[in-house]
C-alpha cells in the first residue's frame, strides 16, 4: 500500500515532502487562489459571513488596465528594471572579477559588499534619506549643482534613485553568484589568452564574460523577478510612491488596493498581470542569454 | 511517484483547509452570552494606562466576566491588523482604536455587530454623544461603532519663534488665509524656521485629514466631503482651501519633502496641525499657543468647525460573549471612565456638553479648554462605502495639484470629486 502511494523509494518522498508541502502551501495554493479571486467580485469576509462572490469574467482585468495609476506603476517598474538589471549585472561581474583576483583584504571586501544585502531595508533607507534629502549630504556636496526639486521629490529622479539604491543593496548577493561561477572558469584559458597577447580588458570580455554566462542568466532573471516585486523602497524612501505617483510600483498599488482599500480582486488581477509579464521577460532573457 | 505525491498532498491540504474553514459560532447565541472577553487597546502609553485601570475596575466588580486587554498587534496600520483578524475570525470583542474611515469596510466584511441589536444600543449612543452621534451612523441607519473620543484639529504655534520674527505672539494674525500666508512669509523670511507649517506631504490616504479636511470643515461651515451620496468639496470652499495650501507650497512656506522627525519640536516649523494630545507632547519643551484653523474670511473661533480625528470602539462579530462586551463598552464609556480618559490622556470623550460634565478638570487644566470648546464643532469622515479608496483619490489629486503643482487645482478638485461620488455610490 505504502509503495502504491509513495512509489519504490518512500524514503525519498519523505525527504521531499516538507519542501513539497511548503511549495504547495506558500506558493501554489496562494497563486491558484489569486487567479481565482481575479475572476470574481471578491472581498475578505469574516468566517461565517454570508457574502456573494459572483464570477465577473475579465471585469477586474478591465479595471486594472483602465486605471492610469496601475498603468503608471508598470511604466515606473519598467524604468526601474531598465536601470537596475544592467547596472546589477555590470557592477557585480566587474566587482566579482576584481575580488577574485585581489590577494589582500579579500574577506574584508567580500563582507563589505555583502553587508548591505543582509541589512534591513528600513535601516538602509534611513541612511539614504540622510544622503539624498534636500538638505542631505549629496546636495551639500553638489552645492549649486543639486537638482531642484531634490532627488526624492523629483518626478524624473525618484525612480532612478530607487533603482541605484536597490542595485547597491543587492550587489553583495549577485557578486557571490559570480564569484562561485568564476571558480569554474579554467585558469588555462586566461594563460592561453595572455600568451596570445590579450590585454586584461580583452581577457575579461573574451574569457570571463562567456565563462560565467550561465551565472549571468541567473542574475538577470533573479534581478528581474526581485525588481518587479519592488515595494519597500517606494513605501519608505519616497513615502508611498511619490512624488505624485512617480515611484509607485505594481506591488505597491496591489498593497493599496488589496489591503488598504479592501479590493483583493483588483489587486489579484494586477498580480496575475505582473506574473505574466515577469515570466515573459524572463523567458526572453533566457532565450537571448543562452543562445550560442 | 510525483503524481501520487502531488495527489496525496493535495488531498491532505483539501481536508486540512476544509477542517480549518469549518466551525464558526452561532451569532444569536453569542449575542446574549456572557463570560470572559478580550479587548485591544491603542499602543500609546497614556491610553494603555487608561485601559489598564478600566479593565482592573471592571474585573474587580465582575470576576465571572473577566476582561483581558492587550495592545493592538504590530502592523503597518491598526486597520490592516483588524481587517486581517476579522478575516481570520480571531478579532477581539472590542477594539478601542477603531478608525471611523475603516468602519464601512469592516461592516462589509461582516466583522462588526450593530449596536442597535442591543435593546438600549442606539439610545445609549445618542444619549451620550448628542447630535454628534448621527455622523457615525452607517448608511443602513445603524451604529456599528460608538463615538468614543476625538482630537479636534487646531493650529499650534511656537510663541518664541513668532516673537523672534516680530509677530504678536499673544494675538497672532492667523485667522484669514491672507493673514496666515503673510505671517508664514514673515517667519520664513526672518529665518526663524525653515518652514512656516509642515504638514506631511506624503501620499497616504489619511494625510488629507490634517491639511485639507480641517480647513474644508471650517471654510464650509461644517460640511463633510460627501453628503447624500454626492461629493461636496468641488465648490467655492474646496477651491479656496486647495488654493490656500497650493500657495504655501508654491512659495516654499511648506516643504514638499517629508521631515523625518517632529518638525515642530525641532523648531524646523513654527506652526503645526495638532490635536489636544499636543499639550502633553509639547507642553514642557515648547512655549506654544493655539488657534483655530484659518478660513478665507476669518471665521470667529466659536463658530469654526474642524476635523474630529476621532477613534471609536466597535464590537466585533467574532466575539463569543457579546452581552458582556456590550456591558464593558458601556462601562468604558461611562461618565466616570470618560473622566479618567480625559485625565490620563487629554483626549476629548465624544459626549454632549463636555465642559459642563467635567468643569473641575477644565478649571484645573485650562490648556485643554480651547480644545474642549472646539470639540463641540467637529466633522467626521463620511460613513460611506469605499471610504479609504475615496480618501486615496482625494490625496492623489491633492498631491498632484496642490503639493507638486503638476496639474491645475480646479481640474484635480473636479476629478477627485467625480471619482468620490462614483465610489460612494458603489456597494
Amino acid at each position: 500500500m505504502l509503495q502504491k502511494v509513495f512509489g519504490r523509494q518512500p524514503l525519498g518522498a519523505v525527504f521531499a515532502a516538507p519542501y513539497a508541502v511548503f511549495l504547495v502551501l506558500v506558493f501554489a495554493y496562494p497563486l491558484g487562489l489569486a487567479v481565482w479571486i481575479s475572476f470574481h467580485d471578491y472581498f475578505f469576509a469574516a468566517p461565517g459571513a454570508v457574502v456573494e462572490r459572483p464570477f465577473v469574467g475579465l471585469a477586474n482585468y478591465r479595471t486594472v488596465l483602465g486605471d492610469p495609476d496601475v498603468r503608471r506603476s508598470f511604466v515606473n517598474v519598467a524604468i526601474f528594471l531598465v536601470i537596475n538589471v544592467p547596472l546589477t549585472v555590470g557592477l557585480s561581474i566587474v566587482l566579482a572579477t576584481a575580488l577574485n583576483s585581489v590577494a589582500r583584504l579579500r574577506t574584508f571586501l567580500r563582507v563589505s559588499y555583502y553587508v548591505p544585502y543582509v541589512t534591513a531595508s528600513v535601516a538602509l533607507v534611513a541612511v539614504w534619506l540622510f544622503l539624498f534629502s534636500s538638505g542631505g549630504l549629496v546636495n551639500q556636496v553638489l552645492g549649486p549643482l543639486a537638482p531642484d526639486p531634490s532627488w526624492l521629490v523629483n518626478a524624473g529622479l525618484a525612480m532612478p534613485v530607487i533603482a541605484v539604491f536597490v542595485t547597491w543593496k543587492s550587489l553583495g548577493f549577485f557578486i557571490l553568484l559570480y564569484l562561485a561561477a568564476l571558480q569554474g572558469v579554467s585558469g588555462d584559458l586566461y594563460d592561453a589568452a595572455s600568451v596570445d597577447g590579450a590585454s586584461p580588458v580583452r581577457r575579461f570580455w573574451h574569457v570571463t564574460v562567456p565563462g560565467v554566462r550561465s551565472a549571468t542568466t541567473l542574475v538577470v532573471i533573479l534581478a528581474t523577478i526581485t525588481g518587479a516585486n519592488l515595494f519597500t523602497e517606494p513605501y519608505l524612501l519616497t513615502n508611498g510612491g511619490g512624488p505624485d505617483g512617480a515611484s509607485t510600483s505594481p506591488v505597491f498599488v496591489m498593497y493599496q488596493k488589496g489591503i488598504e482599500q479592501g479590493n483583493p480582486d483588483v489587486a489579484s488581477a494586477i498580480g496575475v498581470v505582473l506574473v505574466l509579464l515577469v515570466l515573459t521577460i524572463s523567458l526572453v532573457n533566457r532565450k537571448l542569454l543562452e543562445r550560442d | 511517484m510525483n503524481r501520487r505525491l502531488v495527489t496525496g498532498t493535495a488531498l491532505a491540504l483539501t481536508l486540512g483547509l476544509t477542517a480549518a474553514c469549518g466551525g464558526g459560532g452561532d451569532a444569536e447565541e453569542a449575542r446574549g452570552a456572557t463570560g470572559p472577553i478580550k479587548i485591544w487597546l491603542s499602543n500609546n502609553p497614556e491610553e494603555i494606562a487608561w485601559g489598564e485601570q478600566m479593565v482592573e475596575a471592571w474585573n474587580d466588580a465582575n470576576p465571572d466576566q473577566e476582561v483581558t486587554a492587550q495592545e493592538i498587534p504590530a502592523g503597518k496600520t491598526s486597520e490592516e491588523v483588524i481587517g486581517a483578524a476579522i478575516t481570520a475570525g480571531n478579532a477581539p470583542c472590542l477594539v478601542f482604536n477603531t478608525s471611523p474611515a475603516a468602519v464601512p469596510q469592516f461592516q462589509k466584511q461582516g466583522g462588526l455587530v450593530a449596536l442597535d441589536d442591543f435593546e438600549d444600543g442606539a439610545a445609549y449612543v445618542e444619549e451620550r454623544s448628542g447630535d454628534l452621534a448621527t455622523q457615525y451612523r452607517s448608511p443602513d441607519e445603524k451604529y456599528y461603532q460608538i463615538p468614543w473620543k476625538q482630537n479636534p484639529v487646531m493650529i499650534f504655534y511656537n510663541k518664541a519663534l513668532f516673537e523672534k520674527a516680530g509677530i504678536d505672539a499673544e494675538n497672532p494674525p492667523l485667522s484669514t488665509y491672507d493673514e496666515f500666508v503673510a505671517t508664514s512669509k514673515k517667519l520664513v523670511d526672518a529665518g526663524v524656521s525653515k518652514a512656516a507649517i509642515y504638514p506631511a506631504p506624503t501620499s497616504e490616504f489619511f494625510q488629507s485629514w490634517f491639511d485639507f479636511y480641517p480647513l474644508y470643515a471650517a471654510e464650509s461651515g461644517g460640511s463633510q466631503t460627501i453628503e447624500d451620496g454626492t461629493a461636496t468639496f468641488d465648490d467655492e470652499a474646496g477651491t479656496a482651501v486647495w488654493d490656500f495650501w497650493a500657495q504655501l507650497y508654491a512659495e516654499g512656506l511648506s516643504p514638499k519633502e517629508k521631515y523625518d522627525g517632529d518638525s515642530f519640536a525641532d523648531g524646523v516649523a513654527a506652526m503645526s496641525v495638532v490635536g489636544p494630545w499636543a499639550v502633553k507632547v509639547y507642553g514642557e519643551s515648547v512655549d506654544w499657543g493655539v488657534v483655530p484653523v484659518p478660513t478665507s474670511q476669518g471665521t470667529p473661533a466659536e463658530e469654526t468647525y474642524t476635523f474630529s480625528d476621532a477613534k471609536n470602539v466597535a464590537l466585533y462579530s467574532a466575539c463569543d460573549n457579546q452581552e458582556t462586551a456590550w456591558e464593558v463598552l458601556k462601562f468604558a464609556t461611562s461618565e466616570e471612565q470618560d473622566g479618567q480618559l480625559l485625565e490620563l490622556t487629554g483626549q476629548m470623550p465624544i459626549r454632549d456638553d463636555l465642559t459642563g460634565t467635567y468643569p473641575d478638570y477644565f478649571e484645573a487644566n485650562p490648556a485643554y479648554e480651547t480644545f474642549a470648546d472646539q470639540a463641540s464643532r467637529t466633522v467626521e469622515v463620511p460613513n460611506v462605502p469605499n471610504s479609504v479608496e475615496i480618501w486615496q483619490e482625494i490625496r492623489d489629486n491633492y498631491s498632484r495639484s496642490v503639493i507638486f503643482g503638476e496639474a491645475p487645482v480646479a481640474d484635480s478638485l473636479t476629478a477627485a470629486a467625480d471619482k468620490a461620488t462614483e465610489l460612494a455610490g458603489q456597494e
